[in-house]
C-alpha cells in the first residue's frame, strides 16, 4: 500500500497488487483533507483480447480457448463455449451421458472452487483476524497453526480436481465438451476412486459451512455493515425456480427482491444485458439494460444465486438456505460479508450433487454426442464458481460486428466472447467516475 | 539456518499455473518446511522482503507493469523459472500477436454486441499499465534460468523441479512429464 497526494489535495491510497483474489486487480481510494473517502476504485489491469482473437478459428476450438481466461474456473468457460457450439451444431439437447458428465465436471469445479475460497484465501482472515501480520495471514501460517484444517482443505480441493480429471481429461485446461456432448462416459474404476470419499467430502462441506456460519452470526454487528450496499441480483435459474448452475434462464431481481426480469432464454441476452467502458478499468460494466448503467448494475456469484432463486434442489443446502433467507426477513441478503455463508451453501449443495451423479448409471452410457442442423450462431450461459455474469460465448457469422446472423460457411464463422468480469463476485459499481477524455490508446514496446 | 526463499507471479497467465503449484496437494505441507514464501499472490506480502533463491513466473509479458513486475524478480531472485506455455512462448495470449492491437481494442470496447460506450474512447486512465504492442514471452525480455512447458505443467512436473533445485541436483524430468499443450 503507498499514499500520495494528489493535485488536488486528496491523498491517494493504492493497494497494488490486490492479492488472494483470483486475477489482476489494483485498488485506487481518495481521501479528503478529514481522512474520508472521496472515491473508491477497483482497476481491472489486465487486457488480453479474446473478443479479437478468438475470430476466424474453427468453431470447435473456442471451449479450449475461451478456457485459458481463467485457470481457477476453466470449466465455467470451457462448458459456456460448449453450450455455445452445441447450438451451432443443431444438438442443444444433449443424450443423458452427456449432460450428466457435464454437470458433474461443472459441480467438481464448484467444490474445489469454492474449497479453495474459503480455505486457502478467506481462512486466514477469520482465523487470524483482518488485522494480523501478512507474513502470517495466509493459507502457509494456517497450514502452519492449523494444519488439520490445512489438510482438510488441500484434499476437499484435491477432490473437486479428481472429479474434473475424471470428466474433463485434465484438472486445470481440460478438454472433455465436444460440440454436441462429451468424449468420455465415467468408467466404473473413476466412478468408485471418487465414490469412496463422497460422504466425507460431503461432511467436510457441513463442518467448514458451521464454521462459517458461526464466524459470520458471531461478527453480525460488524460484518452487516462491513462493505455492505443494496444491489440488484442476478443468475440464471431452472424453469422451475430452483438453483441450476449449469442450466437455465436468466433471472434478476432488486434489492427488495423484486423481480425484475425472468426466465429470459440465453439467446435472448443481449435484449437484458449491457456492458459500459468505463476509463479507468480494463474490465466492463455489466448492467441490465432498461434500468441503465448508474441503477443496472448487480450482484452476481453465491450470494446473488442464493437471493434469487426459489429453493434449492438438494435437502442440506436447502435447510440451509432458508436458515440465511431468514436473515433478511424475507427479502435478499444485501450484507457483502454474506458472501461466505453463500458460498459455503453452494460448497454442500456441490457436493450433495455429485453423490447423486456418482450413483447414477447414465454415467457410464455410451451415446455422447448428438449432431441435428447446422445453426448461424449459439449462445451459452453457464454459472461460475464466485464472478460475475458468466461467460456469454457467442458463435457470430459475419464480418460486420454488428452482431447481425449473415449466412456464412462454418469455417467462416466467428466466436465472440463478451467481456469477462475478472475478480471474486465483487460488481464494485458505486462510482460513477469521471469520463476520461477522448484519447488514442498507448501502445509501447518492452524495450522502451 | 533459515530456509531458502521463493516468489511468484502471474502476468499474462490466467493463474492456472498457480493452480498446478496448488495440485501438489499435500506436499504443500513438504514444500513449506523447505522453503519460505516471500511476495506471491497467495500471500499478502507485495513487495520483495529479501533475496529469492527461486522465482516461479506464470504468463507472459501483455502490458508495461508485466515488464516491471519480472524485472523486479529478475533482479531479486537467482533463479528465474518461466513456469508454463504463456511464460515460455506467450501461449494462447500471444494469439492477439498477428492482429493489430487497435483491432482488438475496437473489438472489446467500441464494436463488440454488449458494448455500451457513449464517448467511443477505450479505457486509458493513468492508473491502467499501458498494454504492450504484442505478448513477449519471458525471455525476450529478460533472461530466463529455467522453463518448464505446459497449460499447465503438470503438478509433478513443478515438484520435481523444485526438489531438484533445492536439493542442488539437475532437473531431469520423466518425458511425460515435459509437454506442450
Amino acid at each position: 500500500m503507498r499514499a500520495v497526494t494528489t493535485a488536488n489535495e486528496l491523498k491517494k491510497v493504492v493497494i497494488e497488487p490486490v492479492t488472494r483474489i483470483e486475477g489482476h486487480g489494483k485498488v485506487t481510494l481518495l481521501l479528503n483533507a478529514k481522512g474520508r473517502v472521496e472515491q473508491a476504485r477497483l482497476h481491472v489491469v489486465e487486457f488480453r483480447g479474446f473478443e479479437r482473437f478468438v475470430q476466424g478459428r474453427p468453431y470447435w476450438e473456442v471451449p479450449v480457448l475461451v478456457e485459458r481466461l481463467c485457470g481457477i474456473c476453466p470449466v465455467s468457460h470451457h462448458l459456456a463455449a460448449a453450450k455455445a457450439v452445441d447450438v451451432i451444431v443443431g444438438a442443444p439437447k444433449l443424450t443423458a451421458t452427456a449432460e450428466k458428465m457435464r454437470r458433474l465436471m461443472h459441480y467438481g469445479q464448484m467444490y474445489q472452487s469454492h474449497a479453495l475460497h474459503f480455505f486457502h484465501l478467506v481462512s486466514p482472515d477469520l482465523l487470524f483476524g483482518f488485522d494480523a501480520d501478512p507474513a502470517v495471514r495466509n493459507v502457509i501460517g494456517v497450514a502452519q497453526k492449523h494444519p488439520d484444517l490445512a489438510v482438510q482443505g488441500v484434499m476437499m480441493r484435491k477432490w473437486g480436481q479428481e472429479i474434473i480429471k475424471a470428466t474433463a481429461g485434465k484438472k486445470i485446461h481440460g478438454t472433455g465438451a465436444i460440440p454436441g456432448g462429451i468424449n468420455k462416459n465415467l468408467s466404473i474404476e473413476e466412478r468408485d476412486v471418487l465414490a469412496k470419499d463422497a460422504d466425507k467430502m460431503l461432511e467436510w462441506a457441513v463442518a467448514a459451512l458451521e464454521l462459517c456460519k458461526k464466524y459470520t452470526r458471531d461478527h453480525l454487528g460488524e460484518l452487516a455493515s462491513f462493505g455492505s450496499f443494496p444491489s440488484n441480483h442476478l443468475s440464471i435459474i431452472r424453469a422451475d425456480g430452483a438453483m441450476d448452475l449449469y442450466d437455465g434462464g436468466l433471472r434478476a431481481i432488486d434489492a427488495d427482491g423484486k423481480k425484475i426480469f425472468d426466465h429470459v432464454a440465453p439467446s435472448d441476452y443481449l435484449k437484458v444485458i449491457r456492458e459500459e467502458v468505463r476509463p479507468w478499468s480494463y474490465m466492463k460494466f455489466p448492467f441490465i439494460t432498461d434500468l441503465g448503467p448508474e441503477k443496472g448494475w448487480y450482484r452476481v456469484g453465491p450470494l446473488a444465486r442464493i437471493n434469487t432463486c426459489d429453493f434449492i434442489d438438494t435437502p442440506i443446502a436447502e435447510k440451509e438456505r432458508s436458515e440465511l433467507m431468514a436473515l433478511g426477513k424475507g427479502k435478499p441478503i444485501n450484507i457483502t460479508m454474506a458472501y461466505h455463508w453463500a458460498r459455503m451453501i453452494e460448497l454442500v449443495h456441490s457436493a450433495e450433487k455429485i453423490k447423486q451423479l456418482l450413483g447414477d448409471k447414465d454415467l457410464q452410457g455410451t451415446e455422447l454426442v448428438k449432431k441435428g442442423t447446422r445453426q448461424a450462431e449459439g449462445v451459452g450461459i453457464v454459472e461460475a464458481p464466485g464472478h460475475a455474469v458468466p461467460p456469454l460465448p457467442r458463435q457470430r457469422p459475419g464480418s460486420g460486428g454488428d452482431g447481425q446472423p449473415h449466412r456464412l460457411h462454418h469455417e467462416q464463422q466467428r466466436a465472440h466472447e463478451p467481456g469477462h468480469p475478472e475478480g471474486r463476485g465483487r460488481v464494485l459499481r458505486r462510482q460513477a467516475g469521471d469520463r476520461g477524455a477522448a484519447e488514442s490508446h498507448r501502445d509501447r514496446d518492452p524495450g522502451l | 539456518m533459515s530456509k531458502p526463499k521463493i516468489a511468484t507471479a502471474s502476468l499474462a497467465g490466467c493463474f492456472g499455473c498457480h493452480m498446478s503449484v496448488l495440485d501438489i496437494d499435500d506436499r504443500i505441507l513438504k514444500l513449506i518446511e523447505l522453503v519460505d514464501f516471500d511476495k506471491s499472490p497467495i500471500d499478502d506480502i507485495k513487495k520483495f522482503s529479501a533475496r529469492c533463491a527461486v522465482g516461479l513466473i506464470e504468463g507472459g509479458c501483455c502490458n508495461e507493469e508485466n515488464v516491471h513486475v519480472l524485472r523486479d524478480f529478475r533482479r531479486n531472485c537467482d533463479v528465474l523459472i518461466a513456469l508454463g506455455d504463456c511464460a515460455t512462448m506467450g501461449g494462447i495470449p500471444a494469439m492477439r500477436n498477428g492482429i493489430p492491437l487497435r483491432e482488438c481494442l475496437e473489438e472489446a470496447y467500441l464494436k463488440g454486441p454488449t458494448v455500451y460506450n457513449p464517448s467511443g474512447t477505450f479505457p486509458n486512465d493513468p492508473e491502467l499499465p499501458l498494454v504492450l504492442d504484442r505478448v513477449y514471452p519471458l525471455h525476450e525480455v529478460v533472461k530466463v534460468d529455467i522453463s518448464l512447458p505446459g497449460c499447465p505443467p503438470p503438478a509433478d512436473a513443478i515438484w520435481d523441479a523444485m526438489v531438484a533445485l533445492l536439493g542442488g541436483k539437475p532437473i531431469d524430468l520423466k518425458y511425460g512429464l515435459l509437454r506442450y499443450d
